[in-house]
């Protein structure tokens, strides 16, 4: 479902001396539908870097991504909307606020952009808001005030409100208690028995070596500082 | 719906031997939304205009996807086509209110003004349509009869988009639709060209500076400079992992709240 | 400098005005550019209606000229005397017996023949102006035909009066393509404007000049469900009984007494001597 085929990427900043960074390179590796992958290395080794690589918000220098059939790397911007839209799911570690929209319609909103009754959508968002200990009195406020572990649920629920074949998770469970753990390492692991292919960041090794099959360590692919 | 909206290649417009915008390449699909931004005297607005048809360009094609003939290149068009398309399947949103609206109208007249343009002959009809466009950009019925010079700032710029959609275009310009307003106040704005671009599966090609509006608004961006995009592709991985200088500056140069 | 030439004008300038009014002719509601000339009477006097009498007039021609109907104010007979001098035409107050009628702001009740030609007096020629003053984009609106703006102005209208409030200078479409200011005509004297007589409209101070050939398709803008509705007063004349015709509201005393006479003065009195010939009977 997703595979990875001699990835690099090297960031160039301009405006500080025209320095390069190099941060990944020759990253190989493969997710088959059910399988879930851990991304696991020190901080700052790039594990990040290599999710938002394979989601298309970072761009890749060398190497392929394949994403079912498609290429992501030098694929055109339409082709990964199209990809974004029903293929690969995305839960970044931060919920990107947007100001007056209701909770129920940033959860709901990946269903309407793809056509679904509004009702219809958000009724399914509601009994994910459910699942998630997201209390029905904050469904029609806008996710701006809740705390950290309310805007993660939130932005979980958003991210799994769709079946897709695949989705990145970053950091799902950071910032939140026990119960609410389990709750999306239970979401995890019924996207998994319906095929979904999971590429997860956990900072939490319990939690990681509850749902995730495999590890990969992402400092092999840290490149060799030349001195 | 697969087919190309809009296909422009090689889009330029000199003054003398000032580039206003040149070599402009890119193409837009139903639905989509473009950015294009850059600071004052990068050509985007320049770009915009050249589009929309407000000012001539010089060398270039831009082709809509008209509904009767399939693609045509908007510039080989008679005055009168063009005019027509600016009325039923295009709009522009202007940044100042005022140039997109008439002052001296009803909110109601004004709404209601393209739908006469093209042959609505029946006043309730008409007053009907108004009332459930303002409505849906949030002024209050009750407002209909009033001049937009009795309106906020907010309010005439959420007029100026009701009056533009109410004939259901395919494709809007905007340029700068949040400039000058109380944040507060954008974020409404924003919100609500968000809904409706969805709702109506609208293209836009919105021009702004502000990096915050492109993020929420825009799949698509195009940074320019000096009249030339120097950047494109996604908007979140132009403005996550700029590759140009003048981008990473752009990018690197937004005060966090 | 003792004689005129005939209908003041220089026979140059009546060329220019007559090309002016056959091309108006052939594109009925078309507002043509003239080069109105200087008038020995102010702008907002008349001096686009006299200078389309005055190439139009020929030395067989009987000159009418009313002013809001009535034969006998300052203007109709200031106008009338100026011909008579420099063309040295027959003048008359019956309409029937006119070859050329000058007209400011109504319509002669009496129905007009094929061998008359109709005069009018016009202020603003241009129906959108109020709307839209730039008058590069009237122009393109014409040429255009996008009139949505007009509609937009009897929508205003509905809006704040329940009722299309225009009672004069009615806007109207010609031949289902030029909207045309009618002059400021009452709106009961619209539908007289489909007629066998030849229309002729000259606006000195804008410099323009339009046409209507006979039988020229005159339709009054409206709404579907606010039909054009040609109102007058809900009286009858007083002197002379007309229900049918336009009328005047005149205050006779100082208390407010009034009464309502017909505004054209030659059918009042044609009616009335009619009235007493049957009385005599």
């Amino acid at each position: 479902m997703i595979k990875v085929e001699n990835v690099g990427k090297t960031f160039t900043l301009f405006n500080q001396e025209n320095t390069s960074i190099p941060v990944i390179k020759e990253a190989s590796f493969e997710v088959l539908k059910g399988d879930c992958v851990a991304l696991v290395g020190k901080s700052g080794s790039g594990k990040s870097t290599l999710m938002r690589m394979i989601y298309g918000n970072y761009l890749t220098n060398e190497g392929k991504i394949w994403v079912g059939e498609t290429n992501i790397v030098g694929a055109s911007s339409r082709a990964i909307i199209n990809i974004r839209r029903h293929i690969l799911g995305y839960v970044s570690q931060f919920l990107r606020v947007v100001p007056r929209v209701p909770t129920r319609e940033v959860v709901a909103e990946p269903l309407l952009a793809i056509g679904k009754e509004m009702d219809e959508a958000f009724d399914i968002a509601e009994k994910l808001l459910e699942r998630l200990n997201i209390p029905p009195a904050l469904w029609d406020l806008s996710p701006t005030t809740f705390s950290g572990g309310e805007q993660q649920r939130v932005n979980i629920a958003r991210g799994f409100i769709r079946n897709y074949p695949a989705i990145l998770l970053d950091e799902p469970t950071a910032s939140l208690d026990s119960e609410n753990r389990s709750v999306v390492l239970d979401l995890i692991k019924g996207a998994k028995s319906k095929g979904t292919a999971i590429v997860g960041i956990f900072h939490d090794e319990s939690a990681r070596m509850h749902v995730c099959d495999r590890q990969v360590d992402v400092s092999n692919f840290s490149p060799k500082l030349e001195s | 719906m697969s087919e190309l909206l809009l296909d422009v290649t090689g889009l330029s417009k000199y003054y003398g031997n000032r580039i206003g915008c040149a070599d402009v390449n890119f193409d837009l699909w139903p639905g989509e939304v473009m950015g294009i931004v850059g600071e004052s005297g990068s050509g985007k607005s320049t770009l915009l205009n050249c589009l929309a048809g407000q000012v001539e360009a010089d060398f270039g094609e831009v082709f809509f996807s008209t509904r009767s003939e399939g693609m045509k290149d908007t510039f080989q068009m008679s005055e009168p086509e063009r005019r027509m398309l600016s009325r039923t399947d295009w709009a522009f949103v202007h940044q100042n209110a005022r140039d997109g609206l008439r002052m001296n109208v009803s909110a109601g007249g004004n709404v209601g003004e393209r739908l006469m343009a093209v042959g609505s002959r029946h006043y309730g009809k008409i007053r009907n349509k108004a009332v459930d466009w303002l409505e849906r950009v949030e002024i209050h019925n009750s407002r209909i009869d009033d001049r937009p010079t009795a309106f906020s700032g907010g309010m005439q710029q959420r007029l100026q988009i009701a009056r533009n959609l109410v004939t259901g275009p395919r494709l809007v310009f905007m340029d700068e639709p949040t400039g000058g307003l109380d944040v507060s106040v954008q974020a409404r704005l924003l919100d609500l060209i968000k809904s409706l671009v969805r709702e109506m599966n609208l293209s836009a090609i919105i021009v702004t500076h502000d990096l915050a509006v492109v993020r929420l608004l825009a799949d698509r961006l195009m940074v320019m400079k000096d009249g030339y995009v120097v950047e494109s592709g996604l908007t979140d991985q132009v403005l996550d992992d700029p590759q140009h200088s003048y981008t990473q500056l752009l990018v690197s140069s937004v005060l966090q709240a | 400098m003792s004689d005129y030439n005939f209908a003041y004008l220089d026979e140059q300038t009546k060329r220019m005005i007559r090309r002016a009014i056959l091309k108006g002719l052939a594109i009925p509601g078309y507002q043509v550019p003239f080069a109105s000339r200087e008038m020995p009477m102010p702008y907002g006097w008349g001096t686009g209606g006299v200078q389309v009498s005055a190439a139009t007039l020929t030395p067989e021609d009987t000159l009418k000229v009313i002013d809001q109907g009535a034969d006998d104010t300052t203007n109709a007979i200031s106008i009338r005397k100026f011909f008579e001098k420099t063309a040295k035409i027959a003048t008359t107050e019956k309409t029937s017996s006119a070859s050329v009628i000058q007209t400011r702001h109504r319509i002669p009740e009496e129905q007009l023949t094929e061998d008359q030609i109709l005069v009018y007096q016009v202020p603003i020629p241009e129906p959108l102006r109020f709307l839209e003053p730039s008058e590069i984009e009237t122009r393109k609106m014409h040429a255009l035909e996008e009139y949505g703006l007009m509609h937009v102005k009897l929508y205003e209208d509905i809006s704040r009066h329940g009722a299309i409030a225009t009672s004069y200078a009615y806007p109207v479409k010609v031949e289902d393509r030029y909207v045309m200011d009618p002059s400021p005509i009452p709106k009961f004297d619209n539908p007289k404007m489909e007629m066998a007589a030849i229309q002729l409209f000259g606006a000195g101070r804008e410099q323009r000049i339009y046409a209507l050939p006979p039988h020229t398709k005159v339709v009054s803008l409206d709404f579907d469900d606010f039909p054009f509705e040609p109102s007058k007063a809900d009286y009858s004349c007083d002197l002379c009984g007309s229900e049918n015709s336009y009328l005047d509201e005149v205050i006779v005393d100082d208390e407010g007494g009034r009464i309502f006479v017909c505004s054209d003065t030659d059918f009042c009195s044609s009616r009335q001597a009619i009235n007493s010939e049957l009385t005599y009977e």
